[in-house]
Order: C-alpha cells, then sequence, then structure tokens
C-alpha cells in the first residue's frame, strides 16, 4: 500500500456493526463444513473434500493441516486466505521453537493467528479473512480444539462446526456429544456427522480427518516419552472407519 | 571477564540443587563492593547467576525479569528451569553480533549465565553458558567466572551424586570458598541458595575478606 490514505474497508456502521466482518463471515457460510470434536485423550477435526468438477485431481487437495508436530487446523471458507493463515501459523510456531526449544501450545499459538486476523480487520488497504479455523491441539494440559473467526475472536469448544451446514452440524453434535466419549467415538461422531450434510455418498476420498492425541515415543536419550501428535488420517485409515459405520 | 571477576557454580542433589557466587565487584585489582549480587531468582524453583562485565549483569537481569514477566501474562504460567534456559540462550545469540539497525550495541552481552532450579518433576536441572549462548548441559556441576579452573578442581573431588539438601550446601560452600581462595578476581564473601521443592534455603558465607 503505497498511498498513505489507505483507509481501512472495515468501518462501523450507524448501527454499530462492522459490515465487513459481517460479510466475512458470510463467505464462511458458504464454505464447506468442517467440524471437530474434543474427546477425553484426543482431538479430531474432519472437513468434507469437495472438487468443482470430478476431473480435479483429488488426491492433491488437502483441507486438513499440520501447524506443528502437536497442532493442526482445518478451515471453512476461502482457500487462498487459510493457506496464508496456515503459513503465518507455521512461522510464528517454528519462531516459538527457536525460542524456547518446545512445540508451542495449543492457546498461544490461537492467539497468535487470532491476532493476525484481528489486524486484518482494522487495518488500511486490507480486507478481513474469509475463514473460520478449527485449531486442534494437544500439549500439557491436555487436548484444546479451538474456533477462530474473521473478526478475530477464538473459543475454546467441546465440539464445533464451521461452514454451509454448520447450524445442522451443531444440532448433532449437541445430541452426540459426551465428554467422556475418547478418540475413536469421536472420530465415530464426527464421520456420521459429515454423513449427515454430505451430497450422495462419504467415501475415503471425498472427507479428510485429522487427530491431536498422546503417543508414546523413545526421545533421543532412548527415554520413553508421552509427546502429542497431530497427523492427517490416511485414505486408507479413514476407509476402515466408514466400513466400521456402514 | 578479567574486568570485573566472579566466582559461580551450580551443583545438583537428591531432589534439589544449588546456586553458589562470590560478592566481590572490583574493577580489576581494585574492589569496590562486597555485597554484589550475581544471582538472580527468576521464578521460585529457578535461579540464574550471572558472571561476567558487571553492567551487563545488571542489564541482563532487567531483560530477562522483563521477559518472564511477560511469559507469565502471555502463557498464563510459570516459565519452566529448561524452558528459561533456552530463552537465555536465544537471548544471548540474537547479540551475537552487530546487527545494521544497532550498530552502536556491537557484539554479545559480556556474560556467562549459569542456571539452575527444579523441573516440574522435581528433577534437578542445571546448565552453564558462553556469551553468545551455547548450552552446556550437565548432570552433576557446572562453574563460571574468572574462577573456573579452581572450581572445576574443587568440584570434580568434592561433588558426589545424590546429595540431601544440607549437605549440598556444605559441598557447594567448601567448593566455591576454596576456589575463590586461588583466584584474586572473586571472593570477598559468598551466597548460596539450595532450590528444593519446598522452597529455597538461602545462606551467605563469610570467606576470607582481604
Amino acid at each position: 500500500m503505497s498511498n498513505r490514505y489507505s483507509f481501512s474497508l472495515t468501518t462501523f456502521s450507524s448501527s454499530g456493526k462492522l459490515g465487513q466482518i459481517e460479510y466475512a463471515l458470510a463467505a464462511v457460510a458458504q464454505g464447506v463444513t468442517a467440524i471437530g470434536i474434543k474427546a477425553a485423550n484426543g482431538v479430531v477435526i474432519a472437513t468434507e473434500k469437495k472438487t468443482p468438477s470430478f476431473l480435479v485431481d483429488e488426491t492433491t487437495l488437502t483441507k486438513v493441516a499440520s501447524i506443528s508436530k502437536n497442532i493442526g487446523m482445518v478451515y471453512a471458507g476461502m482457500g487462498p486466505d487459510a493457506r496464508l493463515l496456515l503459513d503465518k501459523a507455521r512461522k510464528s510456531a517454528q519462531e516459538y521453537k527457536r525460542t524456547y526449544c518446545e512445540e508451542p501450545p495449543t492457546l498461544m499459538l490461537v492467539k497468535e493467528v487470532a491476532s493476525v486476523m484481528q489486524e486484518y480487520t482494522q487495518s488500511g488497504g486490507v480486507r478481513p479473512f474469509g475463514v473460520s479455523l478449527l485449531i486442534a491441539g494437544i500439549d500439557e494440559t491436555g487436548p484444546m480444539l479451538y474456533q477462530v473467526d474473521p473478526s478475530g475472536s477464538y473459543w475454546a469448544w467441546k465440539a464445533s462446526a464451521i461452514g454451509k451446514n454448520m447450524i445442522n452440524a451443531k444440532t448433532f453434535l449437541e445430541k452426540r456429544y459426551s465428554s467422556t466419549m475418547e478418540i475413536e467415538d469421536a472420530v465415530h461422531t464426527a464421520i456420521l456427522t459429515l454423513k449427515e450434510g454430505i451430497e450422495g455418498q462419504i467415501s475415503e476420498t471425498n472427507i479428510e480427518i485429522g487427530i491431536a492425541q498422546q503417543i508414546e515415543t523413545t526421545n533421543r536419550d532412548g527415554e520413553l516419552v508421552k509427546v502429542g501428535v497431530f497427523r492427517s488420517l490416511s485414505n486408507a485409515e479413514i476407509k476402515d472407519y466408514l466400513t466400521n459405520i456402514a | 571477564m578479567e574486568y570485573n571477576g566472579s566466582a559461580i557454580i551450580a551443583m545438583t542433589g537428591k531432589n534439589c540443587v544449588a546456586i553458589a557466587a562470590d560478592r566481590r565487584f572490583g574493577v580489576q585489582a581494585l574492589t569496590l563492593g562486597m555485597d554484589f549480587q550475581k544471582i538472580f531468582r527468576v521464578t521460585d524453583r529457578t535461579y540464574i547467576g550471572l558472571s561476567g562485565l558487571a553492567t551487563d549483569v545488571t542489564t541482563l537481569n532487567e531483560r530477562f525479569r522483563y521477559k518472564v514477566n511477560m511469559y507469565r501474562l502471555n502463557e498464563e504460567r510459570e516459565i519452566g528451569t529448561k524452558t528459561f534456559a533456552h530463552m537465555v540462550s536465544s537471548s544471548q545469540y540474537e547479540k551475537r553480533q552487530a546487527i545494521p539497525e544497532f550498530p552502536w550495541r556491537f557484539g554479545p552481552y559480556f556474560v556467562e549465565p549459569v542456571i539452575a532450579g527444579l523441573e516440574k518433576d522435581n528433577t534437578p536441572f542445571i546448565c552453564s553458558m558462553d556469551t553468545i549462548g551455547c548450552i552446556n548441559y550437565a548432570k552433576d556441576f557446572v562453574v563460571a567466572g574468572t574462577a573456573t579452573e579452581q572450581l572445576y578442581g574443587v568440584c570434580e573431588s568434592f561433588w558426589e551424586p545424590d546429595l540431601e539438601p544440607e549437605d549440598l550446601f556444605e559441598t557447594i560452600s567448601q567448593a566455591l570458598l576454596n576456589a575463590m581462595d586461588r583466584d584474586a578476581l572473586s571472593g570477598w564473601g559468598g551466597i548460596v541458595h539450595v532450590i528444593t521443592p519446598t522452597g529455597v534455603i538461602t545462606r551467605t558465607l563469610k570467606g576470607r575478606m582481604d
């Protein structure tokens, strides 16, 4: 922005509303549904994978992405916007690792991403992000699921849904959620929730699932330690879950 | 290091750690003070000793206090000993060379930090660093300052594993006093902190005050 007169597009209306943010939320509401569920021992995030035409090679499409070793995210809304946030989140995670030599806690990363999103609601010459994010992570405080909105506000959820089918998905989750549910159950519930809103047949090629959970590994001193890990499920793993449900 | 002089050590014990330093503030051979603080509290279970140029000792203490306070506010928790050590290391390394934006601050802080504390599970953690933040982890003891050679010597013969807090106090005190006696630039009394899960025991030592 070269000129000094690039005012912020996000200005208050006389009724106290920020139009741009509401439009951004509308963009999110048109996006493909993504859901997240926090279980007792981990977090699941899942989304539908939609292609504009069946000619698109859907194997190259990934919406569930890992930010750091123990944190991952999924978005609803505009893909390119989400990619920029993902880049920034990854950078800030690495920066945290560089100073403290440990993985960032989920909340710290969420705060960082949320502050970027807030900045785009108040700066000149920019528009807010057309995405909502579900950030899932596991750290020493346990599993955590956060939702970050275009305004830069964030909440921790037990289960949430964003995008086109969020209302129905949330009602479904409200019925199905239990706080004692474990990760395997949470994956099943996530798949069932997606199934409700999906057009056509659900299959391992048109959904994506990511889970954050504690796993046991040996560290470099050869000691057995528990570390939080986020990973996307492979097509084969998703297929297993689907056959279990059907 | 030789401008002001100092002697700092940290030792591990059984579920406890100790950190000790001399209290001299001098300019080369001229002693100006006998109550100079070189060890600072970071949290209830983490202490840092800063040996080297006295002005940088003071500056760094303030910088680390600021950073630890910001960490506590941002993360809503106390910083762990190991985490703090890495924070010190990266703070030191970022000043490794003069950077274009701050050409007037040339080179690193002339300080070799020593960090001692207990981890969340009460396991002892000690480490020392050079002026650009290269960490030296140790299971037994670490030393820094102008009396390092002497300190290494006495520590090698005095230290043994799994010392209880009182025995650890005696060991670290004797190590410090005997090393200081063979170094002209450090001495004039000492201070010892023994960090245990229940609290910190702090005692001052009277050495050869001449």
